[in-house]
């Protein structure tokens, strides 16, 4: 039992990372990026490259190296995330939904297909693995790596809460959600912020690229499109638009995930999570920590 | 000859108008089909035709759900999937002929329609895709863990369609009952899309809350779009079954919704003869770039951006304004000249 909870809490801080970025955008400019599992895919992508080029220096080094790697990747898949705001979104901005929402899916498209062009349709493994020792604490096996990718992941959800109440940019970030053309008029720079945003949320999507291609060893092209649905139910769970919800649903869908899986069998995980996801949805749309929105006319 | 080469911009616009508005399109289109495999009728000819043909109909659903009422639907496959597994089952382990399965699939295509858009249509558009991908997910995996539906090997072994003794199933049959089903299919689209219902649809694409407040039950008008899509879906599993006689989950992935949603947006939403065209340029251009192959699905992605940002209409837009019939433009005139009268005693 407290082998699937502490599975479930290490499952969970990876959506709950990918979810981080969903929720941001979403809560900033409405929009789905549908594009942002993909963004996940390409910093694994990208950690993989550097970790090639690398070879055996970076072998050597283990967890360091990959530290490292994380850092260059959420540099990368920023940009990257800047990118595809600058040259998608934004000449959308104030379109109908209908049209945002089918970019976001030819953004993901290309993302998914452009990096099948560039790695190639078979999966890559790796250079680095963390598999170490395991520790037994409390009847449950864990590695210390496993507790040191938690701890990652707690340190980026933290400096981005501090980010979003504690600077400027995330002043400015809540206003232009509350309401953008208030927050133009008290001259904030909105697409710089959204620029921003976007920036943020790919590179934590990038670092929790990594984080996978470390722990589960493989990776393909197609790897960001399920993780990219399971931060969407995470967030909403959460309460989408809400940072502490993201966080909140991320290890809630981790949890139910890993003691639903240990009840129906490994092969209906993903049913089960979009089960719930359809059930949320019909039960609580606002999810644990959101609040009532009213849709302005 | 010359004159017709060197055609100015605004007059080849307006011919281009007037082929767009020709009332006998559909029957072009229909003649165009029918006799396609005069031309050439190799199996491998037909099947790609066949294909298209389906694509076809499944672009024409799709289409009232994303082109006419602007619900972004990105599991479209699923219903398809729902179609061919119901018709397959009960043609394979139940021995049913293919043409009684169709009230099934028709009631399973419903019942599935009101599950995901029942709780899903009440809230923001946007959830609606994201809870689409998700099912489409759900079947193609339960698809694959079940033992009824033949695991990830799936079914095989579907009869062709019988009708009346006649069978249908060879290349040539198949073809032309895809052609007559089809057909039908396009048609009762485009009659729907005009109809009261396909009004209200296009409001609620137009602007939500004003169809609110003229008192449109959006959430009802909604679903009936859904379900709709759903029952073309579903139909189209069916011939999809008859055709292959095998069918297995990866046939129903992400990429196929995808690539119907790209056919209704390239060819323009909302419109019935962009739609079908765009179904078939979809279809039959990797047929035509096979060594374009890996370049293909990129380009796709990249171009429902371009489409987006710079002809958010589509290749054939759908009219703004409904042509009025001629029948009833010649009363109104009449009228006009009446009332005309009268008023000049």
């Amino acid at each position: 039992m407290t082998q699937l909870l502490w599975n479930g809490l290490f499952v969970g801080s990876f959506y709950a990372l990918v979810a981080l970025g969903y929720t941001m955008v979403y809560g900033i400019i409405r929009l789905l990026n549908f594009a942002h599992g993909d963004l996940y895919m390409l910093g694994a992508f990208v950690g993989f490259g550097v970790l090639s080029v690398a070879g055996g220096l970076a072998t050597g080094l283990g967890f360091v190296a990959l530290l490292i790697v994380m850092v260059i990747s959420m540099l990368v898949t920023g940009t990257a995330g800047l990118l595809l705001e600058r040259v998608a979104y934004r000449p959308l901005r104030g379109a109908p939904r209908l049209s945002v929402l089918i970019t976001a899916v030819g953004a993901s498209f290309a993302l998914e297909y452009g990096m099948r062009l560039v790695a190639g349709p078979n999966p890559e493994v790796y250079p680095v693995r963390l598999a170490g020792d395991p520790v037994n604490l409390l009847g449950a096996r864990i590695t210390i790596q496993q507790a040191s990718l938690i701890l990652i992941a707690i340190l980026l959800m933290a400096g981005l809460q501090w980010l979003v109440m504690g600077t400027e940019t995330g002043r400015a970030m809540r206003a232009i959600s509350q309401d953008p053309t208030a927050a133009l008029y008290m001259g904030i720079n909105v697409d710089a912020v959204i620029a921003r945003t976007f920036f943020i949320g790919s590179a934590l999507a990038g670092a929790a690229g990594v984080m996978a291609g470390g722990y589960y060893g493989k990776i393909d092209f197609l790897m960001g499109f399920i993780i990219g649905l399971k931060a969407f139910t995470a967030a909403v769970i959460g309460g989408i638009g809400n940072i502490k919800g993201a966080m909140l649903g991320g290890l809630t869908l981790g949890l139910l995930e890993s003691i639903g899986t240990a009840w129906i069998g490994g092969q209906w995980r993903d049913v089960f999570a979009f089960s719930f996801l359809i059930i949320f949805l019909t039960l609580r749309p606002t999810g644990i920590l959101g609040e009532r929105v009213t849709e302005r006319v | 000859m010359t004159s017709n080469l060197a055609m100015s911009p605004a007059r080849a616009r307006e011919l281009f108008d007037r082929i767009q508005q020709n009332r006998h399109l559909g029957l072009v289109g229909l003649a165009v089909a029918l006799l396609a495999p005069f031309i050439t009728a190799t199996n491998y000819a037909l099947s790609v035709m066949t294909s298209a043909l389906l694509f076809v109909m499944l672009a024409v659903g799709l289409n009232i759900v994303v082109g006419y009422c602007g619900l972004l639907d990105l599991g479209y496959a699923a219903f398809f999937a729902i179609g061919a597994y119901v018709s397959g089952v009960l043609a394979t382990r139940y021995g049913w002929p293919l043409l009684a399965t169709v009230p099934v699939v028709i009631v399973a295509a419903v019942v599935a329609g009101i599950v995901i858009g029942g709780p899903t249509l009440r809230l923001r558009s946007d959830y609606l895709a994201i809870v689409t991908l998700g099912f489409g997910e759900i079947i193609r995996i339960t698809a694959n863990n079940l033992t009824i539906t033949g695991g990830p090997s799936g079914i095989y072994g579907i009869p062709g369609i019988m009708l009346l003794g006649v069978d249908l199933s060879g290349p040539v049959g198949l073809y032309y009952t895809c052609v007559v089903v089809v057909a039908l299919a396009v048609l009762g689209a485009a009659r729907l899309g005009r109809s009261r219902l396909g009004r209200a649809w296009r409001f609620i694409r137009e602007d939500e809350d004003a169809a609110e407040a003229m008192g449109i039950n959006t959430y009802r008008v909604k679903l009936a779009a859904y379900i709709g899509g759903a029952i073309w879906g579903g139909l189209a599993g069916i011939l999809f079954g008859a055709q292959l006689s095998a069918i297995s989950p990866p046939s129903f992935t992400f990429l196929w919704s995808a690539l119907i949603l790209m056919a209704v947006v390239l060819g323009g939403m909302g419109s019935t003869p962009g739609v079908v065209l765009g179904a078939i340029v979809i279809s039959v251009l990797p047929e035509l770039l096979r060594e374009a192959a890996d370049y293909r699905y990129f380009v796709f992605g990249i171009l429902l951006i371009i489409v987006m940002i710079f002809r958010r209409q589509g290749l054939w837009p759908a009219r703004a304004v409904e042509r009025q019939p001629r029948r009833d433009r010649r009363r109104a005139e009449e009228h006009d000249v009446r009332k005309a009268k009268e008023e000049v005693p």
